[in-house]
């Protein structure tokens, strides 16, 4: 059978530490007080929204060294990535540090893709400390895919609002967890579906295909977790991944729920269909429920960074937008307490 | 998941809300009336002044313009507009947003590549269309004319 990608890490690594900073609205949401840090205007003292959204980046990671005492030389690369071109949002963002650095383009799935390439690396020794840092926000991302920012137009009911915020992670080859144990990358989904308003039924078909190819190779199932999140599918692709796993077999609906439905009030916010960007899954899991997992309310977490693979470019011209979900498994015990079924072959050796 | 595409795109079309479309219509009649009571109230004060109607029939879009500018510098247009949509944009207020929001959000990019170039990102096919648009009806209305049927 084809290798369907579960790659367990024989030595997990620890998250040290993480960050999250946010904008005025997230801070307004029902998580706004897990976040690290936040601004009242959105403009994190900057002139422009994408030198504001560097300087979210510059702040989630020097908080994240804080956090754990640690210097820049202590940390061995950065796995980065935004959604702006050339993601100049961490570039610039990343810049002063003086460590080694890999840009990132994973759309909104980039926290999931950083974390896991941070956790590969350093599990397998190649780093002793990693970190991995993403960023969105929601003025330079609606300059670049949608309208300028005072255009008067209607958004949809199926769109979604891109998150304010950067989350920064450490992951180390010492400490005492929480440990990321498991990851799967994820694989281009497309479906055929060209709105680019609505990105939850363009990425749930990838979430899918990541989450069947996840338990019928791992030997867990969906009880096995406190919970299982998905990035930014919003209401519409909260649902169709619900449903279309359960005609697979899979019935998530207890454990199951999406950062971009956590990280705003759906009705007083006037999201829409929720959150989303980059920003919406990492400020998530590097705030709230990597918080959770410290304290002990989660004890396993599946986190499933969800992307809508596309441009504006792509778009107009009538291209469909694949989506893509990479998934990674945080636990605060160690593999060997960990539930499994039958042992893969060592994917990873 | 073995859907494919097409069955796929049927499938998801059936989540999600679809637009209030009655709900719309309403708020953009009620707004989009009131703009042009306001434009008609304009008209009717500039003649009162005693400027000539054909100054007038100029001045009054330009007053127009000149609001929702304005109102677009200040960034209340927008706010207006989500809840007006169409109400806003047909009339030559939504012309004037549409040129006045890409020039505030393009001006980091310097005046000649930003804002000069980009100003008309969304007013411009209106532009062009437009005058295409009156250049086929100018030959169709000369045809008209020569026929005598106008």
């Amino acid at each position: 059978m084809k290798n369907k990608g579960l790659i367990r890490i024989q030595n997990p690594p620890t998250i040290l530490s993480s960050a999250a900073v946010v904008g005025k609205k997230e801070h307004d949401g029902p998580l706004g007080a897990d976040f690290d840090l936040h601004a009242e205007d959105d403009r994190f003292g900057m002139d422009t929204w994408e030198k504001a959204e560097s300087e979210m980046q510059r702040l989630a990671f020097g908080l994240m060294l804080k956090k754990c005492r640690m210097r820049e030389d202590d940390v061995d690369a950065i796995f980065a990535g935004d959604l702006l071109n050339q993601c100049t949002g961490s570039s610039f963002g990343l810049l002063d540090f003086g460590i080694p650095y890999f840009g990132l383009y994973g759309a909104c799935s980039t926290m999931a893709e950083s974390l896991m390439l941070a956790a590969l690396t350093v599990g397998n020794n190649i780093f002793n400390r990693a970190a991995a840092v993403c960023s969105s926000h929601f003025c330079s991302a609606e300059r670049q895919f949608r309208f300028p920012i005072e255009y008067g137009g209607q958004r949809t009911p199926t769109s979604q609002w891109t998150v304010t915020g950067s989350g920064a992670m450490l992951v180390a080859n010492d400490g005492g967890g929480p440990y990321v144990t498991e990851v799967m990358p994820g694989i281009s989904v497309q479906k055929g579906i060209t709105d680019a308003n609505n990105m939850g039924a363009a990425m749930a078909p990838a979430a899918v295909d990541t989450l069947t190819r996840y338990f019928s190779c791992s030997g867990t199932v969906p009880e096995d977790f406190d919970v299982i999140l998905t990035g930014d599918l919003g209401a519409i692709g909260h649902d169709i991944t619900m449903e279309l796993l359960y005609s697979s077999g899979f019935n998530i609906r207890s454990v199951y729920n999406d950062c971009g439905l956590m990280i705003y009030s759906a009705k007083e916010q006037d999201v829409h269909a929720g959150g989303s960007g980059c920003g919406c899954s990492g400020t998530v899991i590097c705030g709230p429920v990597m918080k959770r997992l410290r304290q002990g309310i989660y004890k396993n977490v599946l986190f499933i960074g969800t992307g809508a693979l596309m441009s504006p470019g792509s778009v107009q011209q009538g291209m469909p937008i694949a989506g893509i979900a990479h998934l990674v498994r945080i636990s605060s015990e160690l593999p060997g307490t960990l539930v499994s079924g039958e042992e893969r072959g060592g994917s990873n050796g | 998941m073995n859907l494919d595409a097409n069955t796929y795109q049927v499938y998801a079309k059936g989540y999600g809300k679809k637009s209030p479309v009655l709900r719309d219509c309403a708020c953009a009649f009620l707004v989009g009336g009131i703009i042009c009571c306001i434009a008609e109230g304009l008209y009717r004060l500039y003649l009162h002044l005693g400027i000539p109607e054909t100054n007038v029939r100029i001045l009054t879009p330009v007053s127009m313009v000149t609001l929702a500018a304005l109102l677009t510098g200040f960034g209340w247009f927008d706010k207006i507009a989500k809840f007006a949509g169409a109400g806003t944009l047909v009339p030559i207020t939504g012309f004037s947003n549409a040129v006045v929001s890409p020039a505030i959000d393009t001006k980091a990019e310097g005046f000649v590549l930003g804002v000069g170039a980009k100003m008309f990102i969304i007013a411009g096919p209106v532009i062009v269309y437009g005058t295409l648009a009156s250049v086929v009806w100018g030959v169709i209305y000369y045809f008209l004319h020569r026929g005598g049927i106008v």
